[in-house]
């Protein structure tokens, strides 16, 4: 089972990055979980999101405590909550942002990580800093656990129309093709 | 969980979807041909109403839906629907339901079989607009047929057989489908959707007021005065109450055989009353309720993998309640503890709990069982609680002597 926790704000669109996600990892014949979590939804304030999938059925509708990558879709709401806890040993981190790698505090148990400003390119294609289908090509591109094309069809057959439609496609490869993807080198422990 | 999720209507050959619960329980009102949908939202329960609506204005699903002002008027509108041959559905939880209480009292006396899902919510106060089953649990006895559902699958197949359940002739009582506010309502997982032409084979006609009915062509009184000691007598009251104590009793055995029938002809089978997970040789059980029993039943795999005797039952059919059932599930093992999401002020226990202790009155020894409170409030109940659980039963089994209620997430 992998585990993967979504960091957003409010607005920006977590929970249906959640719910593509799971989507196009179904379209792929996995078995999957998403919860959201719970509050007063508001415009910018911090929201998570817990997505699991497997080979096999899923049993545990529960939060995500332990997550195998974090998926963080706005660029400064680690300063609100900390990301990183709990994060597994060589866990992902798909994180949006206009910094380099050497720019970025990351715990020991990060081992890969894709960067992406993904704030730029909303702004060019949304005009609004809606960054939730760029961050999913992102971790297209970091993990490969899901198909650009899997991603591509569960965006089809959600409720986009029209211009946002064509947007959220674009979006989605712009996503994949900025992704800087680095994988991190640990001394090993004496 | 938002629309997004929905195929498009064009698409509507596609069987597999990923969905939440809320729209699992649209999906099913849809396939079940309803009639008349009143509403009023409330969370966590808007957005299963607000699917509703989106159906009904696509032409998925040819409903009246009425949005009135009020939950009162949601359940009076559509007893009047059903008293004049309508298929009915609505949706509510916690203040809402508090709202409804006068007409969610006279339904099943009516003999109505309304179908509602509560989308449950912790009672205020204090303030709390997340999960818990309390709502569901404060209106126990008021004479709704109860079952509460583990997975979102479970909640598209489970409202679908209400009605067949609620509109059987030996029934004739609402139904209530129970799914857990914020980890049913917004968890969204792989669902499969029926085909409509097999539902319909399924349900078959309807027919919801055979025995009581709206009709200029045959006037009758509907709801009659009865009852004291002199004018009508009680006569009529006390026989309109044994029917409705028989019409519950009935619904076990019609609850059993619409599993049955729709584990058959949809190749999916869900436990009608309870169920028995890796009970075989176990030394001692946990029982539960609702969506917290998957994390409980992964719980009980990793402790059978450490070769702990445990096992677990999960009740699904709440109102009435499964005594036989639970009696002999639990006959063989040296103590129990019961996971409540909800609490009993009057016993300091779980309601869940207080009814198996009734229920083990039927067993023929005395069996050690503890009361756990954990899932108040939105509250995660995880494989690490579970894991709390079983020690503490496996304790109970040991030395048998239960202690004091367990609150689980007190000190998350």
């Amino acid at each position: 089972m992998y585990e993967i926790r979504i960091h957003g704000r409010g607005g920006q669109g977590a929970v249906l990055a959640g719910g593509i996600l799971a989507t196009a990892l179904v379209l792929e014949g996995k078995y999957v979980v998403a919860v959201p979590s719970f509050g007063f939804e508001r415009r910018g304030a911090p929201v998570a999101s817990f997505l699991r999938f497997d080979e096999r059925e899923i049993r545990q509708m529960t939060n995500i405590y332990h997550p195998d990558c974090v998926l963080c879709i706005d660029p400064t709401v680690a300063r609100a909550v900390n990301v990183f806890e709990g994060v597994k040993d060589g866990a992902v981190l798909v994180q949006t942002t206009a910094k380099t790698l050497g720019e970025l505090q990351l715990p020991p148990q990060v081992a890969t990580v894709g960067l992406c400003d993904a704030v730029s390119i909303a702004l060019d294609i949304f005009k609004r800093s809606i960054t939730n289908t760029i961050m999913l090509g992102a971790f297209a591109r970091t993990t490969g656990l899901v198909s650009l094309e899997s991603l591509q069809a569960a965006i089809q057959k959600s409720d986009f129309r029209d211009a946002g439609l064509t947007q959220n496609m674009a979006a989605l490869a712009r996503g994949y093709e900025a992704t800087q993807v680095h994988r991190i080198e640990r001394a090993q422990a004496a | 969980m938002s629309a997004v999720l929905a195929p498009k209507p064009a698409k509507a050959e596609s069987k597999l979807v990923v969905c939440d619960g809320n729209e699992a329980a649209a999906w099913a009102v849809s396939l079940a041909n309803v009639d008349m949908v009143a509403v009023y939202p409330i969370t966590p329960q808007s957005s299963l109403v607000e699917y509703l609506a989106k159906f009904i204005a696509d032409g998925r699903l040819g409903a009246e839906i009425v949005d009135v002002e009020g939950e009162h008027s949601v359940l009076s509108v559509l007893q009047g629907a059903c008293l004049a041959g309508a298929r009915t559905y609505t949706a509510s939880c916690g203040p809402g339901l508090a709202f409804m209480f006068e007409p969610y009292l006279r339904t099943p006396g009516m003999r109505l079989p309304l179908v509602m899902t509560i989308v449950t919510r912790d009672t205020l106060t204090p303030q709390s607009v997340w999960g818990g089953h309390q709502d569901a649990m404060s209106v126990r006895e008021v004479g709704w047929v109860q079952m509460y559902c583990e997975s979102v699958q479970e909640v598209l197949d489970t409202t679908i057989m209400a009605y067949k359940i609620a509109e059987h002739h030996d029934v004739m009582l609402p139904v209530n489908i129970c799914h857990d506010g914020n980890y049913l309502s917004f968890g969204a997982a792989r669902c499969e959707l029926p085909d409509q032409a097999e539902v319909n084979a399924f349900l078959g006609e309807k027919d919801v007021n055979w025995h009581v009915a709206l009709d200029p062509q045959r006037p009758m009184a509907v709801d009659p005065l009865t009852g004291g000691a002199g004018g009508p007598g009680p006569s009529a009251f006390v026989r309109y109450r044994k029917g409705q104590c028989s019409g519950m009793q009935n619904s076990l055995k019609v609850i059993t055989d619409m599993h049955e029938e729709w584990g058959r002809r949809f190749g999916r089978s869900h436990a009608p009353l309870i169920e028995s997970y890796r009970m075989d040789g176990a030394d001692y059980a946990i029982v539960t309720i609702g969506s917290m029993t998957g994390a409980a039943k992964d719980a009980v795999d990793a402790a059978r993998a450490r070769g702990e005797k445990v096992g677990l039952v999960k009740v699904k059919t709440y109102r009435p309640f499964p005594a036989e059932a639970l009696a002999s599930a639990l006959a063989q093992v040296k103590a129990f503890g019961v996971v409540d999401r909800s609490v009993s002020f009057g016993w300091n226990c779980g309601p869940l709990f207080q009814d198996a202790i009734t229920a083990m009155q039927c067993a023929p020894t005395r069996i050690p069982a503890m009361s756990f409170i954990g899932g108040l409030a939105g509250a995660d109940l995880t494989v690490t609680h579970f894991e709390r659980v079983i020690g503490r039963t496996k304790e109970l089994a040991r030395d048998g002597r239960p202690a004091a209620t367990v609150w689980l997430n007190e000190k998350d």
